[in-house]
């Protein structure tokens, strides 16, 4: 694990959202992501997690140069992403790639596998084609097909199957950076376990960088090395996985915690601690905006947080904390 | 605390009466590419109050099990060549699809986790809620309907319920959803609910609220519950009794405490292992290698004996009998007795 890969700056990323008799016109904005800030490590398994909305998408979709921000950077190497032309954005989209959730959806049905796979090489360098062919085979090999499964189209895949041939496509230009957004969620379990040991196999082997993006804790506690929970476009707490899991400090992250289900019939639980759900994005609370749902909201907590360091490399955006 | 209340809590599920007794139900499906198994021989009893959950990956037949008890199997591929359903005695296969439909809803319920797939988005909950309500009396007045829509949504303790009435689904939130789901399967206090999950997990907050909802009404109505889940998380939450299926059969079923701690099939434990919540950091996941197998080309003997990693001679030569674990923990499996995936 050495210095950061990816650096994110002071993040936004605001949508218009259309109204009117027509819905033509803009009658609001959501904040989508609002001044969020942290690295990645070269080498480490970073992931983001919270609830549907909590904007950890949009972040990594305008890492992926998906979405332009309405503010803030985002550096790779030192490089504001944003910015880069020419070869130096050919570069980029060799050295950051992604997988998304839903393998029906993310790989064309018209396109063989072995295709799907060499499409990135080809849109961005000059390969030949008994390099392309023997590439092809050897990643998926590497993700556990034989050769000749390049010819099958995606429909005569399975789910975990079509996940890993996602995964396939996304190393064959041998990224520096993979982007997982929801890697396993649309699989059953015993199918997820299959794809999380491949993950963690191939970084091993090849120290590959992930950005995982998720809701499942459980997921995320055996994957990541560091984790961000974001909490309605904004981080409010960052720390290592084990920390998180063992020591989480934000009310919000200690709520997800005690949500996630019983290990065994003797641990049911009562009840849902969080009340209600997350607030419109459109008209986030002031202050801190978990306020309105948190057990300890005080007076203070009508005041903006700011992040405080409470450990090395831990950190939280609450008043309960701050001095 | 009401009467139903004092009744249902305290005293355990095994003293009482039975509701649903599935003997030896099979449905299959015909289909142009052959004939899928996808329930073939089901037999379990469900006593009020009780909550069994069905455990098993996509295309192990759980979801076609919980559609077959309310008869909504797809037509006209779908034949119930076997086996009984009796509820209160009743048997549904022998109704007609007009009988059925009496039934359905006011003594059987079935309802989905996300309730996007449950409510229609061009019509109000008011409409829909009083729809459930009107198709099994005769024709009950206007306010009376009304009535019972608001004191169903006030039981599920959604605030204002008047003013709901009027909303559309896309002006609640998921959560609200998911409680207008339940009124709405609850507004006849049927004898067994049946709860079904899809795979796609929804956010942990949504789900523990879920959960919750499921747990209240029961305890305020004593109704039987079969919840279907391919996670066990899920399963030790709610489940007094829990089947694990596989191919269209059981292969475990027994006491949830008991099938957690004493896996007693391989898949079971295949199954438990591969939940990361189970597994330390550095530990693999174990994963259950290859998938369930064609329901419509079946191998002879044990359906998982080309994924089990203990599978023997024996394993593929007959289908595998029941085994006694317990007095009420069974498990269908040659290997049981000397059970070589405990020590892990």
């Amino acid at each position: 694990m050495g210095r950061p890969l990816i650096e994110v700056d002071n993040l936004s990323k605001r949508f218009a959202v259309m109204g009117g008799p027509l819905g033509v016109r803009t009658v609001g904005h959501v904040r989508a992501v609002d001044g969020v800030s942290f690295a990645i490590n070269e080498g480490e398994t970073y992931a983001l997690v919270g609830e549907s909305g909590c904007g950890k998408t949009t972040t990594a979709r305008t890492i992926l140069r998906l979405f332009t921000p309405d503010g803030g950077q985002v550096r790779v190497e030192g490089r504001d992403v944003h910015a880069l032309t020419g070869v130096e954005l050919k570069e980029f989209r060799l050295a950051v790639q992604a997988v998304f959730q839903d393998p029906w959806a993310s790989l064309n049905p018209r396109m063989r596998a072995g295709t799907l796979i060499a499409e990135a090489l080809k849109a961005n360098r000059r390969v030949s084609k008994a390099e392309t062919k023997a590439r092809v085979a050897a990643l998926l090999e590497r993700v556990g097909f034989p050769a000749w499964k390049a010819d099958l189209y995606p429909h005569e895949f399975s789910g975990g199957q079509r996940q890993r041939i996602a995964l396939a496509s996304a190393l064959i230009t041998d990224p520096k950076l993979i982007v997982l957004d929801e890697p396993v969620s649309a699989l059953d379990l015993s199918v997820q376990a299959q794809v999380i040991n491949l993950l963690k196999d191939i970084q091993a082997e090849l120290q590959t960088t992930f950005l995982i993006i998720s809701h499942d804790l459980d997921t995320v506690r055996y994957v990541a090395d560091r984790v961000g929970v974001m909490y309605l476009g904004q981080l409010v707490e960052e720390t290592r996985a084990e920390e998180l899991f063992e020591h989480a400090k934000h009310p919000y992250t200690r709520a997800l915690l005690a949500s996630r289900l019983a290990l065994h019939p003797s641990e049911r639980g009562e009840g849902a601690p969080v009340i209600g759900e997350a607030p419109s994005p459109m008209e986030p609370p002031s202050g801190c905006r978990f306020r309105t749902r948190c057990p300890h909201a005080m007076e203070i907590c009508e005041q903006v947080p700011t992040m405080v360091q409470l450990d090395v490399g831990h950190t939280v955006a609450c008043h309960l904390y701050s001095q | 605390m009401n009467d139903a209340q004092l009744q249902y809590e305290g005293d355990g599920p095994a003293h009482r009466e039975v509701v649903l007794q599935v003997e030896d139900l099979r449905m299959h499906l015909h289909t142009r590419w052959g004939v899928t198994k996808a329930v073939d021989g089901v037999t379990f009893d469900l006593r009020a109050g009780e909550t069994l959950g069905i455990v098993g990956e996509s295309g192990s037949g759980k979801s076609m099990l919980a559609l077959s008890l309310v008869r909504l199997t797809p037509e006209p591929a779908s034949r119930f060549v076997g086996g009984r359903v009796l509820l209160d005695g009743e048997d549904l296969i022998a109704l007609s699809d007009k009988e059925m439909r009496r039934i359905r809803g006011k003594k059987i319920s079935r309802i989905l986790q996300d309730p996007h797939q449950s409510l229609n988005p061009v019509f109000t909950v008011g409409n829909q809620l009083k729809e459930a309500i009107r198709i099994h009396e005769g024709a009950p007045t206007k306010d009376e309907t009304k009535r019972r829509a608001i004191d169903a949504l006030r039981d599920v303790q959604v605030p204002e319920p008047e003013r709901r009435l009027k909303n559309y689904p896309h002006e609640m939130s998921g959560g609200m959803k998911q409680r207008v789901v339940g009124a709405m399967a609850m507004v006849y206090t049927p004898s067994v609910l049946i709860a079904d999950e899809p795979t796609t997990a929804l956010d942990v907050t949504i789900q523990a609220q879920y959960l919750t909802l499921l747990r209240d009404l029961q305890r305020r109505t004593g109704v039987a519950m079969i919840v279907i889940s391919h996670d066990f998380g899920v399963i030790a939450e709610t489940c007094d009794q829990v089947a694990v299926m596989y191919a269209g059969r059981f292969v475990e079923h027994g006491p949830v405490a008991e099938v957690f701690d004493n896996p007693s099939h391989p898949y079971t434990r295949g199954l438990l292992d591969s939940h990361p919540r189970y597994v330390g950091r550095g530990e693999r996941l174990r994963s259950i290698p290859g998938a369930p197998p064609e329901l419509s080309d079946l191998p002879a003997g044990c359906r998982f004996r080309a994924r089990c990693e203990h599978a023997v001679a024996a394993c593929g030569e007959s289908d595998p009998t029941p085994v006694r674990v317990s007095n009420q923990h069974t498990a269908w499996c040659f290997r049981t007795e000397e059970a070589p995936w405990a020590d892990r």
